[in-house]
């Protein structure tokens, strides 16, 4: 069984329906308990307070909001390279959700950089390529509506994704390059010295968990939809013709 | 039940309220375009069976 079989769009749909109900299940599953736990049953940080609950969706939020543009990145890699139309449209299914979940990030990122800051935003280094990151979401998915041919939207979309991974990948790294600004490091760290506390770090990493079952499903919703959107496209083209 | 918040009440209360909203909307979004969009293609689809 090859992982190209789900190229095939019948394929495909098929094997979504089957999963998508219990990866639904347990992104609820994983979201609840991580958020009711971060939210309910761990202690204010010492030098933060209460603002520090606001981690369980930050952090989650901006790793989806970077890896939703990464896999799009494969996606219209592989589009380029080997020409099947589920990864443009998986790509094109994963857009809305990755500019959501930047959304997610810089709201509460400038609810959470207010009191500790004192500012709600600020021109960072991390702040301002997530928020080129945000506009490169927005431009991808006009570029989608734009263009009429679903080919050669799939074409140009593919190359702004390419582009705008810049983005994504300096939005992740800004601090370590720059090294200066408001935001501090990576929360997640292999270094214990730097990884939040345990008692944060277990909940955060069940909203992680949600977050991206969350991820998956939608992009496996949307991508079915895009496809019967094609079809329907399709249908409606050949009928006209006839 | 409700932990005590303290002064940054607001903010986090707010930080809940923007992000589950979104996310709810999104899925909400999701789902009703998914029911149209398959309905939609049902609809051309029994056209063309009929002709």
């Amino acid at each position: 069984m090859s992982l190209w079989e789900y190229a095939n769009p019948v394929r495909f749909i098929r094997f979504t329906d089957r999963v998508l109900p219990p990866l639904a299940v347990l992104a609820v599953v994983c979201l609840v308990v991580g958020l009711i736990w971060g939210f309910f049953f761990t202690p204010d940080d010492y030098r933060q307070g209460s603002t520090v609950k606001i981690i369980y969706l930050h952090v989650p939020a901006t790793l989806m909001a970077i890896n939703a543009w990464l896999m799009m990145l494969v996606a219209s890699i592989i589009w380029i390279v080997r020409r099947h139309h589920v990864s443009a449209l998986a790509a094109r299914a994963a857009a809305p959700v990755g500019a959501t979940m930047t959304v997610i990030a810089l709201a509460t990122g400038a609810i959470w950089g207010q009191p500790m800051w004192g500012t709600w935003w600020a021109w960072d280094p991390r702040l301002t390529s997530f928020l080129i990151l945000f506009l490169f979401y927005l431009g991808y998915m006009a570029l989608w509506e734009a263009i009429e041919n679903d080919d050669t939207a799939a074409d140009l979309t593919s190359i702004l994704c390419l582009v705008g991974s810049v983005f994504a990948l300096l939005s992740r790294y800004a601090v370590n390059f720059w090294n200066q600004g408001l935001h501090q490091g990576a929360s997640l760290s292999l270094d214990k010295e730097e990884n939040v506390a345990d008692v944060f770090y277990f909940p955060l990493l069940v909203c992680i968990a949600g977050f991206v079952l969350l991820f998956v499903a939608l992009v496996f919703l949307r991508t079915q939809t895009e496809i019967r959107a094609r079809r329907t496209r399709a249908l409606i083209a050949r009928e006209r013709a006839a | 039940m409700m932990p005590d918040l303290g002064d940054y009440a607001g903010a986090v209360l707010s930080a809940y309220a923007v992000s589950l909203g979104l996310i709810v909307g999104l899925v909400v979004l999701s789902l009703w375009r998914a029911r149209r969009v398959r309905a939609a293609l049902d609809k051309v689809e029994r056209r063309g069976r009929r002709t």
